[in-house]
């Protein structure tokens, strides 16, 4: 058995079609089977609320008297592209505040713009004989604006990696706390509610494709950025009216430390033609696996601690190497249920059709790496190769001449296998001296927890692990945990004059 | 009942909670401690009804001591119910319902702020109770 589109929109029209949610629907297979689910179901509908950073949206703000070419834009002081004609601009939701931070960014402005709040617009301009005027401060509505189109360029990601942390510090993530020890699971996503997890093979979401976005009447504009659905890792561009939309489904966001971002609502509706949409849309949080990466690793390609389903995350705890860990959600999942039941409301009462994508989207295509041409510095271009070290069974004396002929503060320690155990400085050294009670041997005042860097680290790495720790130098050590060289804060002083400031 | 407890260390090293636990028998759950070289300040737990006698043992040993009336507050309005505050929290204050609702347990927070931090709604605050 077969249904035609024609037949789900004439039922949509008349107020017959029957619509489940993408989580009612594998129950509702389970017990009707694949044809009496077919013949059963018309529309399946999604759902997804979650920080969605690759999100904005055009503005038309209307001509001044006497007119301006806006060069430079800002909203509430977070500024927006202003590349486009006249008095178009583009804000783009990460974009910070210039007065605010990251208590204030482009996404608030949307949030603020569609809760009917007045926004400042101010303008800077070179003025042209066509448009003469240089300057413009004015207080705008939503209302007052030609068009507020939002324009997301990555939504609706398929599923999403989610991320704990296996060194002993916290990070602040856009995955938001991660506590050390992988002491905690964050992730992302509505599992089997997502909208592309319900069509993998974009069978019937595509260019045109109507959908729900921050509670307005949408369209899936197609392919979206980065996206990967090849790997499993589809997304989507996205669009609609920021003037039909409301703050319960879009929402301005900080994560502490990483910065601003919008969380967005967003749900599409799948019709069910054939038995093939039957299978795809009975997909359950159990059949959506992703990895748990771990951030602790600066590289950007993290290693993954575990493989997990939603299932397993959304239950709140999992179990990492034997040890029970607590998960949190970014996404709202109550949210997520909001839009795929209000999208739900609009098609039973025959607010939206369906349709056919008039452009597919390839579900094989796979997003790679940036290709990199110019290679930023490593610690071995600009680290120290003279390396003195001291045993840890000299006496605190012997460490202090070495310093002093060395003209170094920073002195590694290494044991009778010359690995790295400790490291001492001329502060710790002055402290046995004004403080001589621990004992009279290197081992008595080594630190014994020394971070370290490695040969090939990028600098930029090693500098932010000076900057976390508050400390001025790393040793530099090889696979066997020997010193190598040491990396010091004037070090860094080589990078410039050098070869990398061009 | 949470006492907030605040001390001078300059004239040495006194062992103030365990003295209190030892003379009042009172047994004391500290919840969190910040302690440096000058001073110190505990927040502790403690059974309403020996509130009186372990607040006067901690004010003879020279402690300063204050009935904790914050606690935290959930502003529905912001909240999303996200559920990042859920798995960072060291108290599991927070926790999803059946209808995945975040909801909270305020009795069991010790004030650490850390949700107050990083929630990304900014949801979560310190008021006065009551």
């Amino acid at each position: 058995m077969q249904k035609t589109l024609h037949q789900i929109n004439e039922r949509i029209r008349d107020g017959n079609a029957r619509v489940v949610t993408a989580e009612e629907m594998p129950a509702l297979v389970a017990e009707l089977g694949e044809e009496g689910a077919l013949a059963e179901v018309d529309v399946v509908t999604t759902g997804t609320f979650g920080a969605m950073c690759s999100s904005g949206g055009f503005f038309n703000f209307g001509h001044a008297d006497p007119p301006i070419r806006m060069e430079r834009v800002w909203l509430n002081d977070v500024e927006a592209y202003a590349g486009l004609a006249a008095v178009d601009a583009y804000i783009g939701a990460t974009q910070q505040s210039t007065t605010r931070e990251d208590q204030y960014g482009g996404a608030h402005v949307m949030e603020d713009l569609i809760a009917g709040k007045a926004v400042e617009l101010r303008a800077i301009s070179r003025g042209t004989d066509c448009y003469p005027r240089r300057t413009l401060t004015t207080e705008l509505l939503l209302e007052n604006l030609n068009q507020a189109i939002m324009c997301n360029p990555r939504n609706g990601y398929q599923r999403y990696n989610a991320a704990s942390n296996s060194t002993d510090r916290v990070l602040h993530t856009y995955m938001g706390m991660l506590l050390p020890s992988c002491g905690n699971v964050s992730y992302s996503g509505s599992g089997l509610l997502n909208p592309i997890s319900n069509d993998p093979r974009f069978r019937l979401i595509g260019s045109g494709v109507p959908c729900f976005i921050g509670g307005a009447e949408g369209m899936v504009i197609g392919e979206g950025t980065q996206a990967s659905p090849g790997a499993g890792f589809g997304t989507l561009m996205v669009t609609g009216d920021m003037k039909e939309m409301n703050t319960e489904y879009i929402r301005a966001a900080t994560m502490t430390g990483y910065g601003v971002t919008l969380y967005v609502g967003l749900g599409i509706p799948i019709p069910v033609l054939d038995l093939e949409t039957v299978r795809s849309t009975a997909v359950r949080d159990e059949d959506i696996w992703v990895d748990i990466i771990d951030y602790g690793v600066p590289a950007r390609d993290r290693p993954a601690i575990e493989r997990v389903n939603y299932a397993m995350l959304k239950s709140g705890h999992l179990e990492i190497k034997g040890e029970e860990v607590r998960t949190s959600s970014l996404s709202s999942l109550r949210r997520a249920r909001k839009v795929a039941s209000e999208l739900k409301e609009w098609i039973e009462g025959g607010k939206m059709a369906v349709c056919l994508p008039t452009r597919r989207i390839d579900p094989t295509k796979r997003a790679g790496p940036m290709r990199e041409t110019v290679q930023g510095p490593r610690v071995l271009e600009i680290m120290d190769r003279r390396v003195i070290t001291i045993s840890e069974d000299e006496p605190i004396r012997d460490a202090a001449r070495k310093l002093l002929k060395g003209e170094t503060n920073h002195l590694p320690v290494i044991n009778g296998n010359g690995v790295l155990v400790g490291i001492v400085t001329t502060y710790d050294i002055s402290k046995a001296v004004v403080n001589p009670g621990k004992g009279t041997h290197v081992k008595d005042i080594m630190r014994r927890k020394v971070v370290t860097t490695t040969a090939d680290e990028p600098v930029d790495i090693a500098v932010q692990k000076l900057e976390k720790h508050n400390i001025s130098a790393l040793p530099v050590v090889d696979r066997e945990y020997r010193v190598v060289g040491m990396l010091t804060a004037m070090d860094l002083g080589k990078l410039f004059g050098g070869r990398w400031l061009k | 009942m949470k006492l907030l407890v605040t001390f001078s260390r300059k004239e040495g090293k006194k062992p103030i909670i365990a003295q209190v636990v030892r003379d009042t028998g009172v047994l004391v759950n500290v919840e969190r401690a910040l302690i440096d070289s000058s001073e110190g300040e505990a927040l502790i737990d403690i059974p309403d009804e020996s509130c009186r006698i372990v607040k006067d043992k901690l004010a003879d040993l020279g402690a300063s001591v204050r009935i904790l009336e914050e606690e935290i507050s959930l502003d529905e309005s912001e909240c999303v119910d996200c559920g990042a505050c859920i798995s960072i929290c060291p108290q599991e204050v927070f926790s999803f319902d059946e209808e995945s609702r975040l909801r909270m347990d305020a009795k069991r927070c010790v004030l650490c702020g850390r949700c107050i931090e990083i929630c990304p709604h900014r949801a979560l605050s310190r008021r006065i109770e009551g």
